[in-house]
């Protein structure tokens, strides 16, 4: 799986309430939670993004509460992808099962710049800066989550799967 | 050998034993759901293909977040709800009349040392304080749950957390929990177990306990565990009975780290904006002027934590400045603090008492900070915007400074105001 956008750079500590504020948990629309993406703390994403754009964080991307609302608005915006030093244990689940690849990549954040085009190897564990020529290697993912990614999603993969 | 993590996971999946790092698929014993989080979770059990919950005496629902509805969403949400909880046959529903999920579902006796409790909410790790492995997910891993009545989990590593020393008159649960957290930082622990011990965790209550709980989350931890002792029997024999399967970590466990705290002389802790590991002692921030006091949560909503605010508040008036709410954490608490006259001296002292809920904890209910505002917080987060406004500011303390803080205006030490 090769997913190929351009990045959106944030730092440490990207909570879930700066992702989605608290008080859209009420949304049970993924529409709705998309508009609602980064509204305080990064308005020019909602303007700005692309199809297939590419998330990058520093460490513990997603702490905080355990809304899905989260992965869902950045998913809803057409994020192919996040990657980052480390990522907060719920949201990294939260991501794989909705089908949207969390992925641990160690030194990206130094590797790229907003708005630099990159390509993932989701399977193959390999990052490709485009734009700067850099590239970095990161542990390929479980064989179970790609298996997840693969069917969409967790829904996806447990209706076809008897066994669990 | 063993942590309590890897017993537990290891009886919950069918094995003899487990080590870090295991993948297992382990049998829940209690699944928690709650009003902002469900109604996905139900949708994701249907793509699933299934459309009854695997075991409806294990699903218990509590609807506490938005409670009463504070808007028309969150009102028609509800009743989706309703309609699940009654096409399920779901008995353990708890209506918006009821408490915060955390302190409702253990004083019902759907907890016990030994099991694995899954919630459709972070601070689902509190339930650790009565010896069982709990943690959150998010609604497609509750979905999975619902349908299946197992989850996925890594096994995972385990911080001992070893806590001695005697507190201060001033000085509890919630202060040993921000010193840990000052330690370990916000993603020391992401992944990970913490297991608390020692003299100072022993002689806190279960309230206290849960507090330490709690808090695991905002370490990036997977779940905050206690051993289970006679405290903890004594009050789960209030509100359900044995048999206990009581789980301890062996001596010689293997941990990835060990954390000694001594809390002798250690004085009140804050957590400062905008980040829970950014802790100072609270004689450095008494210049801090504060607009708004929250006493409430599920980490500090207890009856021990309304009887130490009561303590700071009783006979006095609160700062003019100063809004002050306080909010129990379930119904049986507020009860019980109308029955100890708490509530009439906390309205007495102008403090708005507010029902059972989340309240502002999670800034999408009541008590919200407008631009510019700074708040004073027994909660357990204070990133920006978290109570309201991106340009409001959150501390967090025990009801004790809160409320020591609502009487000056300023972030205050209680034996300042006594």
């Amino acid at each position: 799986m090769k997913l190929k956008g351009n990045v959106w750079k944030y730092g440490d500590d990207v909570n879930t309430d700066y992702i989605i504020p608290g008080r859209y948990m009420e949304l049970t629309d993924p529409e709705e939670m998309a508009e609602k993406v980064f509204e305080e703390h990064d308005p020019s994403f909602r303007k700005g993004v692309k199809n297939g754009d590419i998330v990058v964080g520093r460490t513990n991307f997603g702490c905080g509460s355990s809304r899905e609302h989260a992965p869902i608005a950045l998913k809803g915006n057409g994020v192919s992808v996040v990657l980052a030093e480390s990522f907060a244990r719920i949201f990294y689940r939260n991501a794989i099962n909705i089908g949207l690849p969390a992925l641990e990549c160690l030194g990206i954040h130094t590797a790229v710049e907003k708005g630099d085009l990159i390509e993932v190897d989701v399977t193959g564990g390999v990052v490709k800066n485009l734009t700067n020529g850099k590239e970095l290697t990161f542990n390929p993912l479980p064989e179970f989550m790609v298996e997840v990614l693969n069917a969409g999603g967790l829904a996806p993969y447990l209706d076809k799967t008897e066994e669990w | 050998m063993s942590t309590i993590s890897e017993k537990t996971l290891a009886h919950a999946s069918g094995q003899e034993t487990t080590k870090t790092g295991d993948f297992v698929k382990a049998k829940v014993d209690v699944a928690l759901n709650h009003d902002v989080t469900s109604v996905l979770a139900f949708e994701a059990m249907r793509e699933m293909g299934s459309n009854r919950v695997w075991d409806p005496d294990k699903v218990v629902m509590i609807l506490d977040h938005v409670a009463p509805p504070s808007s028309v969403n969150s009102a028609r949400v509800h009743n989706v709800i309703r309609d699940f909880v009654r096409e399920q046959g779901i008995m353990n529903f708890f209506d918006v009349n009821s408490g915060v999920c955390h302190q409702v579902l253990p004083e019902h006796g759907f907890v016990k040392p030994g099991m694995v409790v899954i919630g459709a909410d972070s601070h689902t790790c509190t339930h650790g304080a009565f010896g069982a492995f709990a943690s959150g997910v998010g609604s497609t891993d509750m979905g999975a749950v619902l349908a299946r009545g197992k989850t996925w989990l890594r096994v995972p590593e385990t911080i001992k957390v070893d806590v001695n020393g005697k507190l201060d008159r001033h000085v509890h649960a919630k202060d040993v929990i921000l010193a840990i957290a000052k330690e370990i930082g916000v993603s020391g622990a992401t992944y990970m177990a913490l297991e608390y011990h020692g003299e100072t965790v022993s002689d806190l209550s279960v309230a206290g306990r849960m507090t330490l709980c709690n808090m695991a989350i905002e370490m990036g931890g997977k779940t905050g565990i206690c051993e289970p002792d006679d405290k903890t029997i004594k009050w789960l024999d209030h509100c359900t009975g044995g048999p206990y399967n009581k789980v301890y970590a062996d001596e010689d466990a293997n941990y990835k780290r060990v954390l000694n705290l001594d809390v002798t002389g250690m004085e009140p802790q804050v957590a400062c904006p905008h980040n829970v590991d950014n802790v100072k002692p609270v004689s450095e921030l008494s210049k801090v002027k504060i607009n708004q006091a929250f006493i409430g949560s599920c980490t500090n909503g207890r009856l021990e934590d309304l009887r130490q605010a009561h303590e700071v508040l009783k006979d006095k008036t609160v700062h003019p400045d100063v809004r002050v709410l306080a909010v129990p954490a379930s119904k049986a608490i507020f009860k019980a603090a109308i029955k100890e006259g708490i509530i009439e001296d906390f309205i007495d002292a102008g403090v708005t008492v507010s029902n059972p809920s989340c309240a502002a904890c999670f800034g999408g209910h009541i008590g919200l900070l407008g631009p510019g505002e700074k708040g004073i917080a027994t909660s357990n987060r204070n990133f920006r915007g978290r109570q309201g406004s991106p340009e409001a500011e959150v501390y967090l303390s025990s009801a004790a400074v809160a409320a020591a803080s609502a009487l000056t205006g300023y972030i205050s030490h209680p034996e300042v105001v006594q």
